[in-house]
Protein backbone atom coordinates (compact mmCIF):
# COMPACT_ATOMS: atom_id res chain seq x y z
CA UNK A 1 0.00 0.00 0.00
CA UNK A 2 2.79 2.82 0.90
CA UNK A 3 4.87 1.15 -2.23
CA UNK A 4 1.72 1.65 -4.18
CA UNK A 5 1.49 5.32 -2.76
CA UNK A 6 4.94 6.08 -3.50
CA UNK A 7 4.82 5.30 -6.60
CA UNK A 8 1.17 7.34 -6.95
CA UNK A 9 2.54 10.43 -5.45
CA UNK A 10 6.24 10.11 -5.52
CA UNK A 11 8.11 10.26 -2.05
CA UNK A 12 6.35 13.62 -0.63
CA UNK A 13 4.82 13.83 2.54
CA UNK A 14 1.10 13.22 1.42
CA UNK A 15 2.07 9.43 0.94
CA UNK A 16 2.46 9.74 4.86
CA UNK A 17 -0.66 11.56 5.00
CA UNK A 18 -2.90 9.76 3.38
CA UNK A 19 -1.44 6.32 4.83
CA UNK A 20 -2.37 7.62 8.72
CA UNK A 21 -5.92 9.53 7.87
CA UNK A 22 -6.79 5.86 6.06
CA UNK A 23 -8.04 4.55 9.80
CA UNK A 24 -10.39 7.08 10.13
CA UNK A 25 -11.99 6.57 6.81
CA UNK A 26 -12.79 3.46 8.70
CA UNK A 27 -13.46 4.45 12.13
CA UNK A 28 -16.28 6.71 10.69
CA UNK A 29 -18.43 4.77 9.34
CA UNK A 30 -18.14 1.69 11.58
CA UNK A 31 -19.06 4.05 14.67
CA UNK A 32 -21.99 4.75 12.47
CA UNK A 33 -22.86 1.50 12.25
CA UNK A 34 -22.23 -0.15 15.57
CA UNK A 35 -24.07 2.86 17.52
CA UNK A 36 -27.12 1.95 15.46
CA UNK A 37 -26.28 -1.64 16.48
CA UNK A 38 -26.07 -1.25 19.61
CA UNK A 39 -29.18 0.30 20.57
CA UNK A 40 -30.97 -1.88 18.01
CA UNK A 41 -29.81 -5.04 19.61
CA UNK A 42 -30.32 -3.74 22.99
CA UNK A 43 -33.58 -3.06 22.37
CA UNK A 44 -34.31 -6.28 20.77
CA UNK A 45 -32.75 -8.11 23.75
CA UNK A 46 -35.40 -6.08 25.62
CA UNK A 47 -38.21 -6.64 24.00
CA UNK A 48 -38.29 -3.17 22.48
CA UNK A 49 -38.16 -1.97 18.65
CA UNK A 50 -35.92 1.16 19.47
CA UNK A 51 -35.18 3.47 16.15
CA UNK A 52 -38.46 3.21 13.82
CA UNK A 53 -39.21 6.90 12.78
CA UNK A 54 -36.44 7.98 11.14
CA UNK A 55 -35.88 6.08 7.49
CA UNK A 56 -36.32 2.59 7.13
CA UNK A 57 -36.05 1.30 10.80
CA UNK A 58 -34.65 3.89 11.66
CA UNK A 59 -31.31 3.61 9.58
CA UNK A 60 -30.55 7.21 9.70
CA UNK A 61 -31.27 7.77 13.07
CA UNK A 62 -26.88 8.00 13.71
CA UNK A 63 -26.97 10.82 11.13
CA UNK A 64 -29.48 12.50 13.37
CA UNK A 65 -27.85 12.46 15.55
CA UNK A 66 -24.38 13.88 14.22
CA UNK A 67 -26.25 16.62 13.00
CA UNK A 68 -27.66 16.94 16.73
CA UNK A 69 -24.14 17.13 18.14
CA UNK A 70 -22.61 19.36 15.55
CA UNK A 71 -25.34 22.19 16.02
CA UNK A 72 -25.07 21.60 20.02
CA UNK A 73 -23.63 24.31 21.86
CA UNK A 74 -20.49 23.69 22.83
CA UNK A 75 -21.02 24.36 26.65
CA UNK A 76 -17.58 25.28 28.98
CA UNK A 77 -18.48 25.16 32.50
CA UNK A 78 -17.45 28.68 34.29
CA UNK A 79 -15.61 26.62 36.98
CA UNK A 80 -13.85 24.59 34.85
CA UNK A 81 -9.82 24.63 34.03
CA UNK A 82 -10.52 25.77 30.79
CA UNK A 83 -7.42 25.14 29.04
CA UNK A 84 -7.37 20.82 30.11
CA UNK A 85 -11.14 20.71 29.39
CA UNK A 86 -10.36 21.63 25.86
CA UNK A 87 -7.38 20.13 25.28
CA UNK A 88 -8.79 16.35 27.21
CA UNK A 89 -11.13 15.18 24.73
CA UNK A 90 -8.68 15.40 21.80
CA UNK A 91 -5.55 13.60 24.01
CA UNK A 92 -8.17 10.42 24.51
CA UNK A 93 -8.84 10.30 20.79
CA UNK A 94 -5.11 10.43 20.43
CA UNK A 95 -4.50 7.94 22.13
CA UNK A 96 -7.27 6.03 20.69
CA UNK A 97 -6.33 6.50 17.20
CA UNK A 98 -2.82 5.87 17.57
CA UNK A 99 -3.29 2.25 18.31
CA UNK A 100 -4.71 1.81 14.78
CA UNK A 101 -1.38 2.50 13.42
CA UNK A 102 -0.55 -0.97 13.64
CA UNK A 103 -3.60 -2.64 13.16
CA UNK A 104 -2.88 -5.24 10.15
CA UNK A 105 -5.98 -4.60 7.93
CA UNK A 106 -4.78 -6.75 5.76
CA UNK A 107 -1.22 -8.54 4.35
CA UNK A 108 -1.22 -5.27 2.50
CA UNK A 109 -2.52 -2.54 4.41
CA UNK A 110 -0.93 -1.95 7.60
CA UNK A 111 0.10 1.95 9.07
CA UNK A 112 3.57 1.15 10.54
CA UNK A 113 4.37 -2.68 10.49
CA UNK A 114 6.15 -2.08 14.11
CA UNK A 115 8.33 -4.93 15.18
CA UNK A 116 6.90 -3.99 18.64
CA UNK A 117 3.48 -3.59 17.74
CA UNK A 118 1.42 -4.96 20.16
CA UNK A 119 3.61 -3.51 23.11
CA UNK A 120 3.04 -0.25 20.99
CA UNK A 121 -0.33 -0.62 21.63
CA UNK A 122 -0.12 -1.68 25.01
CA UNK A 123 1.98 1.76 25.81
CA UNK A 124 -0.67 4.28 23.55
CA UNK A 125 -3.45 3.44 25.26
CA UNK A 126 -1.99 4.59 28.70
CA UNK A 127 -2.28 8.20 26.86
CA UNK A 128 -6.40 7.77 27.27
CA UNK A 129 -5.77 7.28 30.81
CA UNK A 130 -4.04 10.23 30.86
CA UNK A 131 -6.89 11.55 28.73
CA UNK A 132 -9.73 10.67 31.11
CA UNK A 133 -7.73 12.15 33.53
CA UNK A 134 -7.67 14.85 32.28
CA UNK A 135 -10.94 15.34 31.34
CA UNK A 136 -11.88 14.33 34.91
CA UNK A 137 -10.12 16.97 36.79
CA UNK A 138 -10.70 19.70 34.33
CA UNK A 139 -14.64 19.50 34.49
CA UNK A 140 -14.17 20.71 38.47
CA UNK A 141 -17.01 18.15 39.30
CA UNK A 142 -16.93 15.38 41.89
CA UNK A 143 -18.24 12.81 39.63
CA UNK A 144 -16.35 13.45 36.82
CA UNK A 145 -13.55 13.18 38.94
CA UNK A 146 -14.90 10.03 40.77
CA UNK A 147 -15.48 8.63 37.49
CA UNK A 148 -12.15 9.72 36.02
CA UNK A 149 -9.96 8.21 39.11
CA UNK A 150 -12.58 4.75 38.72
CA UNK A 151 -11.79 4.77 35.13
CA UNK A 152 -7.93 5.25 35.38
CA UNK A 153 -7.94 2.43 38.43
CA UNK A 154 -9.83 -0.03 36.20
CA UNK A 155 -7.74 0.66 32.91
CA UNK A 156 -4.20 -0.02 35.40
CA UNK A 157 -5.50 -2.96 36.75
CA UNK A 158 -6.74 -4.77 33.96
CA UNK A 159 -3.63 -4.11 32.05
CA UNK A 160 -1.99 -6.71 34.20
CA UNK A 161 -3.94 -9.72 32.71
CA UNK A 162 -4.03 -8.44 29.54
CA UNK A 163 -0.55 -7.88 29.39
CA UNK A 164 -0.03 -11.47 30.33
CA UNK A 165 -2.59 -13.04 27.69
CA UNK A 166 -0.35 -10.89 25.11
CA UNK A 167 2.72 -12.01 26.51
CA UNK A 168 1.41 -16.04 26.22
CA UNK A 169 1.02 -15.43 22.37
CA UNK A 170 4.29 -13.51 21.93
CA UNK A 171 6.00 -16.66 23.62
CA UNK A 172 4.12 -18.79 20.97
CA UNK A 173 4.57 -16.50 17.70
CA UNK A 174 8.03 -15.17 18.63
CA UNK A 175 6.97 -11.84 17.58
CA UNK A 176 5.20 -8.94 18.29
CA UNK A 177 4.52 -7.89 15.07
CA UNK A 178 0.80 -7.77 14.83
CA UNK A 179 1.00 -8.47 10.97
CA UNK A 180 4.03 -11.51 11.97
CA UNK A 181 1.46 -12.96 14.21
CA UNK A 182 -1.62 -13.00 11.88
CA UNK A 183 0.61 -14.21 9.22
CA UNK A 184 1.74 -17.29 11.98
CA UNK A 185 -1.57 -18.31 11.95
CA UNK A 186 -2.54 -18.24 8.46
CA UNK A 187 -3.48 -21.16 5.61
CA UNK A 188 -7.05 -22.48 7.80
CA UNK A 189 -9.06 -22.13 10.84
CA UNK A 190 -7.11 -25.03 12.37
CA UNK A 191 -4.11 -22.95 13.04
CA UNK A 192 -5.58 -20.33 14.98
CA UNK A 193 -4.26 -19.81 17.96
CA UNK A 194 -7.33 -20.17 20.01
CA UNK A 195 -7.09 -23.86 18.61
CA UNK A 196 -3.61 -24.30 19.32
CA UNK A 197 -1.57 -22.65 16.70
CA UNK A 198 0.32 -24.15 13.28
CA UNK A 199 1.95 -27.25 15.86
CA UNK A 200 1.90 -31.21 15.58
CA UNK A 201 -0.96 -32.57 17.00
CA UNK A 202 0.38 -33.38 20.46
CA UNK A 203 1.22 -29.68 21.61
CA UNK A 204 -1.83 -28.56 20.01
CA UNK A 205 -4.01 -30.75 22.13
CA UNK A 206 -2.14 -29.66 25.21
CA UNK A 207 -1.77 -26.12 24.09
CA UNK A 208 -5.66 -25.17 22.89
CA UNK A 209 -6.91 -25.60 26.98
CA UNK A 210 -4.53 -22.86 28.01
CA UNK A 211 -4.97 -20.54 25.13
CA UNK A 212 -8.95 -20.87 25.64
CA UNK A 213 -8.31 -19.62 29.29
CA UNK A 214 -5.78 -16.82 28.05
CA UNK A 215 -8.65 -15.57 25.44
CA UNK A 216 -11.42 -15.35 28.14
CA UNK A 217 -9.28 -13.61 30.60
CA UNK A 218 -8.20 -11.38 27.42
CA UNK A 219 -11.49 -10.73 26.48
CA UNK A 220 -12.79 -10.08 29.89
CA UNK A 221 -9.63 -7.51 30.70
CA UNK A 222 -10.54 -5.88 27.13
CA UNK A 223 -13.81 -4.89 27.95
CA UNK A 224 -13.00 -3.71 31.76
CA UNK A 225 -10.26 -1.52 29.84
CA UNK A 226 -12.99 -0.16 27.37
CA UNK A 227 -15.29 0.73 30.31
CA UNK A 228 -18.22 -1.30 28.72
CA UNK A 229 -20.74 -2.88 31.18
CA UNK A 230 -19.93 -5.03 33.27
CA UNK A 231 -16.93 -2.80 33.77
CA UNK A 232 -19.00 0.52 33.55
CA UNK A 233 -18.78 1.47 36.94
CA UNK A 234 -16.64 4.46 35.89
CA UNK A 235 -19.78 5.77 34.47
CA UNK A 236 -22.49 4.01 36.63
CA UNK A 237 -25.32 6.74 35.92
CA UNK A 238 -27.18 5.54 39.36
CA UNK A 239 -24.13 7.30 41.12
CA UNK A 240 -21.98 9.44 39.11
CA UNK A 241 -24.16 10.99 36.79
CA UNK A 242 -22.21 10.17 33.80
CA UNK A 243 -18.29 10.25 34.84
CA UNK A 244 -15.98 11.53 33.32
CA UNK A 245 -17.62 13.40 30.49
CA UNK A 246 -20.63 14.87 32.69
CA UNK A 247 -19.82 18.31 31.76
CA UNK A 248 -19.06 17.65 28.19
CA UNK A 249 -21.58 18.72 25.23
CA UNK A 250 -21.96 19.06 21.04
CA UNK A 251 -18.71 17.82 19.67
CA UNK A 252 -16.35 17.40 22.40
CA UNK A 253 -18.52 14.62 24.06
CA UNK A 254 -18.99 13.26 20.20
CA UNK A 255 -15.33 12.82 20.76
CA UNK A 256 -15.14 10.93 23.74
CA UNK A 257 -18.16 8.56 22.13
CA UNK A 258 -16.23 7.99 19.16
CA UNK A 259 -13.03 7.21 20.92
CA UNK A 260 -14.89 4.86 23.18
CA UNK A 261 -16.14 2.96 20.38
CA UNK A 262 -13.32 3.03 18.43
CA UNK A 263 -11.28 1.58 21.24
CA UNK A 264 -14.01 -0.79 21.14
CA UNK A 265 -12.72 -2.11 17.96
CA UNK A 266 -9.30 -1.96 18.58
CA UNK A 267 -9.67 -4.42 21.32
CA UNK A 268 -11.54 -6.47 19.47
CA UNK A 269 -9.49 -6.45 16.35
CA UNK A 270 -6.75 -7.43 19.12
CA UNK A 271 -8.27 -10.09 20.31
CA UNK A 272 -8.94 -11.28 16.62
CA UNK A 273 -5.07 -10.97 16.04
CA UNK A 274 -4.24 -12.62 19.04
CA UNK A 275 -6.50 -15.47 18.82
CA UNK A 276 -8.40 -15.86 15.83
CA UNK A 277 -5.45 -15.17 12.81
CA UNK A 278 -6.07 -11.77 12.18
CA UNK A 279 -6.25 -11.28 8.45
CA UNK A 280 -6.39 -14.74 7.69
CA UNK A 281 -8.83 -16.64 6.18
CA UNK A 282 -10.06 -19.59 7.94
CA UNK A 283 -10.49 -21.43 5.00
CA UNK A 284 -6.53 -21.42 4.00
CA UNK A 285 -5.79 -19.91 0.45
CA UNK A 286 -9.12 -19.79 -0.54
CA UNK A 287 -11.03 -16.93 -0.36
CA UNK A 288 -7.59 -14.94 0.49
CA UNK A 289 -5.98 -11.84 -0.81
CA UNK A 290 -5.50 -8.03 0.02
CA UNK A 291 -9.27 -7.39 -0.33
CA UNK A 292 -10.48 -10.41 1.38
CA UNK A 293 -7.98 -10.06 4.14
CA UNK A 294 -9.48 -6.63 4.99
CA UNK A 295 -13.08 -8.27 4.66
CA UNK A 296 -12.16 -11.25 7.13
CA UNK A 297 -10.19 -8.62 9.39
CA UNK A 298 -13.27 -6.41 9.94
CA UNK A 299 -15.77 -9.44 9.65
CA UNK A 300 -14.04 -10.78 12.71
CA UNK A 301 -13.25 -7.35 14.23
CA UNK A 302 -16.94 -6.44 14.36
CA UNK A 303 -18.25 -10.17 15.48
CA UNK A 304 -16.32 -9.25 18.65
CA UNK A 305 -17.76 -5.78 18.85
CA UNK A 306 -21.40 -7.83 18.62
CA UNK A 307 -20.21 -9.76 21.63
CA UNK A 308 -19.05 -7.00 23.62
CA UNK A 309 -22.54 -5.72 22.80
CA UNK A 310 -24.73 -8.38 23.66
CA UNK A 311 -22.59 -8.99 27.34
CA UNK A 312 -23.07 -5.35 27.80
CA UNK A 313 -27.28 -5.88 27.44
CA UNK A 314 -27.11 -8.96 29.43
CA UNK A 315 -25.09 -8.76 32.32
CA UNK A 316 -25.52 -6.14 35.52
CA UNK A 317 -22.68 -3.91 36.45
CA UNK A 318 -20.22 -4.61 38.88
CA UNK A 319 -18.98 -3.18 42.54
CA UNK A 320 -15.80 -1.05 42.54
CA UNK A 321 -14.58 -4.42 45.12
CA UNK A 322 -15.91 -7.12 43.29
CA UNK A 323 -14.23 -5.31 39.88
CA UNK A 324 -10.56 -5.17 41.82
CA UNK A 325 -11.17 -9.27 43.15
CA UNK A 326 -11.94 -10.41 39.62
CA UNK A 327 -8.67 -8.52 38.45
CA UNK A 328 -6.23 -8.89 41.32
CA UNK A 329 -7.52 -12.22 42.81
CA UNK A 330 -8.96 -14.33 39.70
CA UNK A 331 -7.70 -12.95 36.19
CA UNK A 332 -4.12 -12.19 37.70
CA UNK A 333 -3.01 -15.70 38.92
CA UNK A 334 -4.82 -17.73 36.44
CA UNK A 335 -3.34 -15.51 33.85
CA UNK A 336 0.38 -16.23 35.60
CA UNK A 337 -0.21 -19.94 36.21
CA UNK A 338 -1.63 -19.85 32.17
CA UNK A 339 1.72 -18.26 30.83
CA UNK A 340 4.15 -20.84 33.12
CA UNK A 341 2.33 -23.40 31.36
CA UNK A 342 2.29 -22.02 27.83
CA UNK A 343 5.81 -21.40 28.35
CA UNK A 344 6.77 -25.21 29.14
CA UNK A 345 5.13 -26.45 26.96
CA UNK A 346 6.78 -23.96 23.54
CA UNK A 347 9.98 -24.80 25.18
CA UNK A 348 9.09 -28.44 25.07
CA UNK B 1 30.21 10.32 1.24
CA UNK B 2 29.25 14.40 2.73
CA UNK B 3 26.17 14.59 4.21
CA UNK B 4 22.71 15.51 3.04
CA UNK B 5 22.30 19.11 4.23
CA UNK B 6 19.04 19.50 3.19
CA UNK B 7 16.16 19.43 5.77
CA UNK B 8 14.39 16.07 5.33
CA UNK B 9 10.95 14.97 7.29
CA UNK B 10 12.47 13.54 9.98
CA UNK B 11 14.69 16.42 10.39
CA UNK B 12 11.59 18.66 11.08
CA UNK B 13 10.26 15.68 13.02
CA UNK B 14 13.79 16.27 15.42
CA UNK B 15 12.99 19.81 15.83
CA UNK B 16 9.14 19.52 16.45
CA UNK B 17 10.13 16.75 19.32
CA UNK B 18 12.80 18.94 20.75
CA UNK B 19 10.74 22.03 20.85
CA UNK B 20 8.07 20.27 22.63
CA UNK B 21 10.09 18.73 25.06
CA UNK B 22 11.60 22.24 25.86
CA UNK B 23 8.09 24.33 26.28
CA UNK B 24 6.38 21.28 28.14
CA UNK B 25 9.45 20.92 30.32
CA UNK B 26 9.34 24.46 30.52
CA UNK B 27 5.57 24.57 31.65
CA UNK B 28 6.49 21.23 34.73
CA UNK B 29 9.03 23.59 35.87
CA UNK B 30 7.10 27.67 35.70
CA UNK B 31 3.39 26.33 36.10
CA UNK B 32 2.23 27.80 39.49
CA UNK B 33 -1.14 25.32 39.10
CA UNK B 34 0.23 21.48 40.45
CA UNK B 35 -1.86 19.89 38.19
CA UNK B 36 -0.59 21.59 34.58
CA UNK B 37 2.94 20.89 35.93
CA UNK B 38 2.14 16.98 36.21
CA UNK B 39 -0.19 16.92 32.75
CA UNK B 40 2.59 18.73 31.15
CA UNK B 41 4.90 16.19 32.06
CA UNK B 42 3.06 13.85 29.86
CA UNK B 43 3.91 16.03 26.84
CA UNK B 44 7.62 16.41 27.87
CA UNK B 45 7.85 12.18 28.38
CA UNK B 46 5.80 11.88 24.47
CA UNK B 47 8.75 13.96 22.97
CA UNK B 48 11.44 12.16 24.78
CA UNK B 49 9.99 9.19 23.47
CA UNK B 50 9.51 10.72 20.17
CA UNK B 51 13.36 11.50 20.07
CA UNK B 52 14.02 8.08 21.02
CA UNK B 53 12.29 6.94 17.61
CA UNK B 54 14.41 9.12 15.34
CA UNK B 55 17.52 7.77 17.26
CA UNK B 56 15.94 4.22 15.76
CA UNK B 57 15.66 2.90 19.04
CA UNK B 58 11.90 1.66 19.54
CA UNK B 59 11.85 -0.70 22.13
CA UNK B 60 13.10 2.15 24.38
CA UNK B 61 10.46 4.57 23.33
CA UNK B 62 7.49 2.43 23.41
CA UNK B 63 9.07 1.27 27.22
CA UNK B 64 9.61 5.14 27.90
CA UNK B 65 5.75 5.68 27.30
CA UNK B 66 4.49 2.45 28.78
CA UNK B 67 6.61 3.01 32.49
CA UNK B 68 6.64 6.79 32.50
CA UNK B 69 2.97 8.09 31.08
CA UNK B 70 1.00 4.68 32.15
CA UNK B 71 2.95 3.80 35.27
CA UNK B 72 4.48 6.83 36.89
CA UNK B 73 2.76 9.62 35.42
CA UNK B 74 -0.79 8.25 36.06
CA UNK B 75 0.50 7.73 39.82
CA UNK B 76 1.33 11.24 39.95
CA UNK B 77 -1.49 12.43 38.88
CA UNK B 78 -3.13 10.21 41.86
CA UNK B 79 -1.58 11.64 43.84
CA UNK B 80 -2.03 15.18 43.41
CA UNK B 81 -5.55 14.74 42.59
CA UNK B 82 -6.00 12.67 46.06
CA UNK B 83 -4.59 15.43 47.76
CA UNK B 84 -7.06 17.58 49.47
CA UNK B 85 -7.05 21.36 48.68
CA UNK B 86 -4.45 21.36 45.93
CA UNK B 87 -5.59 24.24 43.94
CA UNK B 88 -5.47 26.70 47.60
CA UNK B 89 -1.75 25.30 47.71
CA UNK B 90 0.30 27.89 46.88
CA UNK B 91 3.71 26.51 45.26
CA UNK B 92 6.63 28.33 45.45
CA UNK B 93 8.48 29.10 42.61
CA UNK B 94 10.62 31.66 44.01
CA UNK B 95 14.56 31.25 44.36
CA UNK B 96 15.57 29.11 47.36
CA UNK B 97 18.87 27.30 47.98
CA UNK B 98 20.51 29.08 44.84
CA UNK B 99 24.33 28.30 45.99
CA UNK B 100 23.42 24.22 46.34
CA UNK B 101 20.99 24.31 43.02
CA UNK B 102 23.53 25.80 41.06
CA UNK B 103 26.17 23.90 41.91
CA UNK B 104 23.99 20.62 40.81
CA UNK B 105 23.15 22.43 37.99
CA UNK B 106 26.63 22.80 36.94
CA UNK B 107 28.04 19.40 37.63
CA UNK B 108 24.97 17.88 35.70
CA UNK B 109 25.27 20.28 32.47
CA UNK B 110 28.97 19.84 33.06
CA UNK B 111 28.42 15.97 33.26
CA UNK B 112 25.93 16.07 29.89
CA UNK B 113 28.02 18.87 27.67
CA UNK B 114 31.30 15.60 28.54
CA UNK B 115 28.96 13.04 26.96
CA UNK B 116 28.23 15.16 24.07
CA UNK B 117 31.51 15.94 23.09
CA UNK B 118 33.43 12.87 24.23
CA UNK B 119 30.92 10.43 22.58
CA UNK B 120 31.44 8.61 18.78
CA UNK B 121 28.53 10.38 17.29
CA UNK B 122 27.43 7.96 14.09
CA UNK B 123 26.26 10.86 12.15
CA UNK B 124 25.71 9.17 9.21
CA UNK B 125 25.07 5.63 8.88
CA UNK B 126 27.39 3.37 6.61
CA UNK B 127 25.94 2.62 3.47
CA UNK B 128 26.86 -0.70 3.70
CA UNK B 129 26.08 -1.59 7.54
CA UNK B 130 22.95 -3.38 8.08
CA UNK B 131 20.05 -1.48 9.93
CA UNK B 132 18.72 -3.23 12.84
CA UNK B 133 14.82 -3.17 11.67
CA UNK B 134 13.85 -3.79 15.53
CA UNK B 135 16.54 -3.60 18.97
CA UNK B 136 13.67 -5.30 21.02
CA UNK B 137 15.32 -9.28 20.18
CA UNK B 138 18.90 -7.88 20.89
CA UNK B 139 17.69 -6.32 24.35
CA UNK B 140 15.95 -9.08 24.99
CA UNK B 141 19.20 -11.57 24.37
CA UNK B 142 21.56 -9.04 26.35
CA UNK B 143 19.22 -9.39 29.19
CA UNK B 144 19.62 -13.06 29.82
CA UNK B 145 23.37 -13.22 28.86
CA UNK B 146 25.59 -10.69 29.39
CA UNK B 147 23.00 -8.59 32.22
CA UNK B 148 21.21 -11.44 33.45
CA UNK B 149 22.83 -10.09 37.26
CA UNK B 150 21.37 -6.88 37.02
CA UNK B 151 18.40 -7.40 35.65
CA UNK B 152 17.54 -10.08 38.37
CA UNK B 153 18.50 -7.94 40.93
CA UNK B 154 15.92 -4.83 40.08
CA UNK B 155 13.45 -7.25 39.43
CA UNK B 156 14.10 -8.71 43.36
CA UNK B 157 14.16 -4.47 44.44
CA UNK B 158 10.96 -4.19 42.51
CA UNK B 159 9.19 -7.43 44.41
CA UNK B 160 10.37 -5.81 47.73
CA UNK B 161 8.91 -2.28 46.78
CA UNK B 162 5.76 -4.09 45.73
CA UNK B 163 5.75 -5.89 49.38
CA UNK B 164 6.32 -3.07 50.65
CA UNK B 165 3.65 -1.11 49.38
CA UNK B 166 0.88 -3.60 50.31
CA UNK B 167 2.05 -3.98 53.66
CA UNK B 168 1.67 -0.02 53.98
CA UNK B 169 -1.41 -0.22 52.33
CA UNK B 170 -3.32 -2.81 54.77
CA UNK B 171 -1.93 -1.57 58.23
CA UNK B 172 -4.87 -0.94 60.06
CA UNK B 173 -5.80 2.07 62.11
CA UNK B 174 -5.41 1.36 65.77
CA UNK B 175 -8.21 2.26 68.24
Amino acid sequence: MEQFLTSLLGDTIWVHIIMGALPLVFILPYALVTIYLEMKIAAHMQDRLAYMRTGWHGTLQPFADILKLLQKEDTIPTAADKILFLLSPYIVFTGTYAAFAVLPFSKAYIGSDLNIGVFYIVAVSSLVVVGLLMAGWASNNKWSLFGALRSAAQIVSYEIPSAFAILAVIMITGTMSLNSISDFQSSGIQNWLIFGGPFPMGKKLLLFPFMLIMFVIYYVASMAEVNRTPFDIPEAESELVQGYNTEFSGMKFAMFYLSEYANLFVVSAIVTVLFFGGWASPFGTFMSGPGWDAFWFITKGMFFVCVNIWLRWTLPRLRVDQLMYVSWKVLTPFALFCVLAIGLIVVW
Amino acid sequence: MTPDTTLQLTDYLFYFFALLAILSGGVVVFSRNIVHSAFSLMFTLFAVAGLYVLLNADFLAVTQILVYVGGILVLILFGVMLTNKIVDVQIKTGNIHILPASIITAIIAGTLCGVFTLTDWFVVPDAGAPVAKSTASHIGEALITNYVLPFEVASVVLLVAMIGAAMIARREKKK
